[in-house]
């Protein structure tokens, strides 16, 4: 049996995709709460790829950044949340066209 | 073994990433990205970052996806979305092309760059194997809290800000003859 160990790069590759779906993802769907889910799947793709970097420069500072880069996260989705929970009381349908109305 | 690891992780997160962006239901989407998740923490598990893991596993799939489902239900938006009907026609094409080459450079990059980051020397693995199970820890703490301690402090203020904020977005206003009464 061949000894494959994965290197920093399958990871990398890895991380480039899962960014990939969720850029594509905020662009095609219409639920601004899938939207949001997209978005942290991005952040989870750039925090792999961080953590992948950070090993192989053997460097634990990757991985500090990705603890900041979750507390972000963390805060990014409880405002973002209110924000929807704020708008979309006044609505009751979740699209994201609908937002239009806030244009003055 | 390794790579046992890494490929049922990594099928795990793919899957839980295509999951959220093409089911219909955002509850689905939901536990698809849960799925994706776990797939990551064991990822981070594998690269010798247990406690970046552990906290994926609480913060992420404990607190933001119970979050997400929370408003979910309480909006009562959990019924399944038309994917089929879209109101800009050219807009998935675009996405399309642009996720494409998107992958496509970045892919590149990342092979490409191969050679010049397996230069580098190996730090944090070598400091496994020092046979301390807690070094993980005592590395990152020695890091946040020592050189990275104005940040640590600053996310503390963020997150009490976001707390506050979100607290006065979402409370109900009370009209005019709630307040008389």
């Amino acid at each position: 049996m061949i000894d494959l160990v994965p290197t920093t790069s399958w990871y990398l590759v890895l991380a480039a995709f899962l960014f990939v779906v969720g850029m594509v993802g905020v662009m095609v769907r219409r639920n601004p709460l899938v939207m949001f889910m997209c978005i942290e799947l991005m952040l989870n793709a750039v925090n792999l790829s961080f953590v992948a970097i950070g090993k192989q420069l053997g460097s634990i500072d990757g991985q500090s950044i990705v603890f900041f880069v979750m507390v972000v996260a963390a805060a990014e989705v409880v405002v973002g949340l209110g924000i929807i929970v704020s708008i979309m009381r006044r609505r009751n349908d979740v699209n994201a066209d609908d937002l239009v109305g806030l244009k003055g | 073994m390794e790579l046992f690891v890494f490929v049922v992780a990594a099928a795990m997160s793919v899957v839980g990433a295509l999951g959220v962006v093409l089911r219909r239901n955002p509850v689905h989407a939901a536990l698809s990205l849960v799925l994706t998740l776990f797939g990551v923490a064991v990822l981070f598990v594998a690269q010798h970052a247990e406690f970046l893991a552990a906290v994926q596993v609480i913060v992420y799939a404990g607190a933001i996806v119970v979050l997400f489902l929370f408003v979910i239900m309480l909006l009562g938006v959990d019924r399944a979305e038309n994917l089929r009907t879209e109101p800009l026609a050219s807009q998935r094409v675009v996405a399309g092309v642009t996720g494409l080459g998107m992958l496509v450079l970045l892919t590149l990059a990342a092979l490409s760059g191969d050679d010049e980051v397996l230069s580098r020397g190996e730090g944090i693995a070598s400091a496994v194997a020092e046979s301390d199970a807690n070094v993980n820890v005592r590395q990152l703490a020695t890091s946040i809290f020592s050189d990275h301690v104005v940040a640590f402090e600053a996310t503390s203020v963020l997150l009490v800000v976001a707390v506050v904020g979100t607290v006065m977005l979402a409370r109900r206003r009370k009209t005019s003859s709630e307040v008389a009464q």
